[in-house]
């Protein structure tokens, strides 16, 4: 690891002016501290913003404001969300072990790099650590990559599970940016698809602090799941995953939800199969419709054509789980 | 003047000189060292760290890069604490801050000041040995143990967060700790020992 300057700030502003190429941003550390081990990230200051930035979850009108600090573990526990936005806490619980989930923030989940393993490996190419380098990933050893939405310069998968909810139920991202102005991204429009400039990540402006993340107040309270696939039944990143809600009136689907992670550069939403479902019977067959549907846009890679069959179970079945809540 | 005079004044005159100068040699030499060694390493950012573990008060200074799981094990030969992976896979780094329990190799120390850090030195009362302890003991909990320090503090908040109430759940919750022995049903049963006395 490069040797570095930390600084605690308790100040979002202060966080700001300080903040310029070479220094980065730390919260929980369980992503950066890692690749600044692998070298990969080598920052030459930490700014600490996890007593700058705001924990709390607070009800704000119909919607609920949730702190770019507030950790994983309190999230999924928090007594509101678990009453109104349960698909937030089963995603999240869906993530990472405990004690990674304590410490973890909010904002440090949203801003987490992939974990492709090409990105990993600092002796391979890879354009989103070294761009122009070449994508070794596309030609290589992708069972873990995308299905939808890569380009020929990147199939890597955002390995996030929190933010496939946030996708589902339309969050928006609050940002604090460089010129100390506020502004909000709407959560589809947060995370980004590789084209040829993959090492971008997200459409966060260059040096932006992220201070909340709101999630609209949503009938999908009752009727909702996310299902995760993957290689052990804990602790381990998704081969795919969907995050399903149905808000119904009685076994009329009058809206649905349907997004997932493991397959694209970004949560993907499944606008088609959502707009399916509108008006439809909550049926097996209905489901199996929806699921179909759904497999019909993807383009596997050399290694990854069981993700078709894999996510077609996986969404009907978590259809299926929402009507058993 | 006499001659010898002129020989000493000169012969002392020359002996100064090249003392100072074999006294510069090393010193820019040294720093010319260390001008290179920068220039290929950066030099390493020391801090003042103030940490409590175990109720005890340490007050040192500690490279920036370290992390809590080498400032316990290096700078404060606490060696419970086991480092498996030092990347997050496997757990046997676990150790609690401020009651809650974290990986300690994806800590950084200068992070933990001020707050109050628990290792598996620090959980027995004297020569009474935890409750989750004993039950590991009792419960065929471990076999080669390096996990073992790992797991017993996870077990300790998984008990505490309430997680017990079925198998399932408590696999659920104890996932972030791997054991390459496989003694997983024996840690099981030792986690429903201490929940249900
Ligand atoms: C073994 C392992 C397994 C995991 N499994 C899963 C999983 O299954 N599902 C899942 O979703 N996640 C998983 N994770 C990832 C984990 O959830 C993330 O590492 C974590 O959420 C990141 O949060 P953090 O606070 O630790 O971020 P940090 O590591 O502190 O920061 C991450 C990035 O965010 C930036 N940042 C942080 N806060 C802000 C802010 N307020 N504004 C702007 N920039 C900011 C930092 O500069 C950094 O670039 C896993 C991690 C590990 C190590
Ligand atoms: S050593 Fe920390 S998780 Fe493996
Ligand atoms: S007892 Fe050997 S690794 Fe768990």
């Amino acid at each position: 690891m490069k040797p570095f300057d930390l600084i605690k700030t308790t100040d979002p502003k202060h966080a700001l002016l300080q903040k310029k190429e070479q220094v980065q941003y730390i919260a929980g550390g369980t992503n950066l501290v890692d690749l600044m081990k692998k070298n990969i990230q080598v920052p030459d200051t930490l700014l600490d913003v996890t007593e700058a930035l705001g924990h709390r979850i607070d009800k704000q009108g119909k919607a609920v404001q949730i702190g770019a600090m507030a950790r994983n573990t309190t999230v999924a526990t928090d007594a509101m969300i678990l009453r109104d936005f349960p698909l937030i806490a089963k995603a999240v619980l869906a993530g990472a072990s405990p004690q990674i989930r304590n410490m973890a923030s909010t904002a440090g989940n949203l801003l987490q790099r992939t974990r492709c393993p090409y990105f990993y490996d600092v002796t391979t190419a890879c354009n989103k650590r070294k761009p122009g380098s070449g994508c070794s990933a596309y030609e290589g050893q992708n069972r873990m990559s995308a299905v939808v939405g890569y380009s020929t310069d990147c199939v890597a998968v955002h390995p996030s599970d929190l933010c496939v909810g946030l996708a589902a139920l339309d969050a928006e991202v609050h940002v604090f940016g460089k010129d100390q102005k506020k502004s909000v991204i709407p959560f589809e429009e947060f995370h980004r698809l590789p084209g040829n400039t993959p090492h971008l990540d997200n459409n966060l402006p260059e040096h932006a602090l992220i201070t909340s993340i709101e999630i609209p107040e949503n009938p999908f309270d009752k009727n909702c799941a996310y299902l995760k696939v993957r290689d052990r039944d804990s602790y381990s990143f998704a081969l795919v995953s969907v995050a399903a809600a149905l808000h119904l009136d009685g076994d009329r689907i009058i809206d649905a939800r349907l997004a997932s992670g493991g397959v694209a550069h970004k949560p993907w939403r499944w606008r088609d199969a959502e707009q399916f479902l509108r008006g439809k019977s909550a049926t097996a067959a209905t489901f199996g419709e929806a699921a179909r549907l759904i497999v019909g846009d993807l383009k596997p890679l050399t290694h990854n054509g069981f993700k078709i069959d894999m996510l077609k179970g996986a969404v009907e079945t978590a259809l299926g789980q929402c009507l058993h809540v | 003047m006499k001659k010898g005079e002129k020989l000493s004044r000169r012969f002392f005159l020359k002996t100064t000189g090249a003392l100072t100068l074999l006294a510069a040699i090393p010193a820019s030499l040294k720093s010319a060292y260390k001008q290179v060694k920068n220039f290929i390493v950066t030099e390493k950012k020391m801090a003042p760290l103030t940490v409590s573990v175990n109720k005890k008060a340490y007050a040192l200074d500690a490279d920036t890069r370290t992390t809590l799981l080498d400032l316990l094990r290096e700078n404060l030969s606490l060696t419970g604490t086991k480092k498996g992976c030092d990347h997050g896979q496997c757990g046997a780094c676990t150790v609690h801050v401020d009651g809650e329990r974290v990986l300690s190799c994806l800590t950084l120390s200068a992070m933990v000041g001020g707050k109050e850090v628990t290792t598996i030195e620090g959980i027995a009362n004297g020569d009474q040995l935890h409750p989750m302890q004993e039950a590991f003991i009792v419960c065929d909990g471990f076999q080669c143990g390096y996990c073992t320090p790992g797991q017993i503090m996870s077990a300790i908040a998984c008990v505490k967060e309430g997680h017990t109430n079925s198998v399932a759940e408590i696999k659920e919750h104890m996932s972030g700790n791997l054991c390459r022995c496989g003694a997983y049903n024996g840690i099981v049963e030792s986690i429903q020992k201490v929940a249900t006395t």
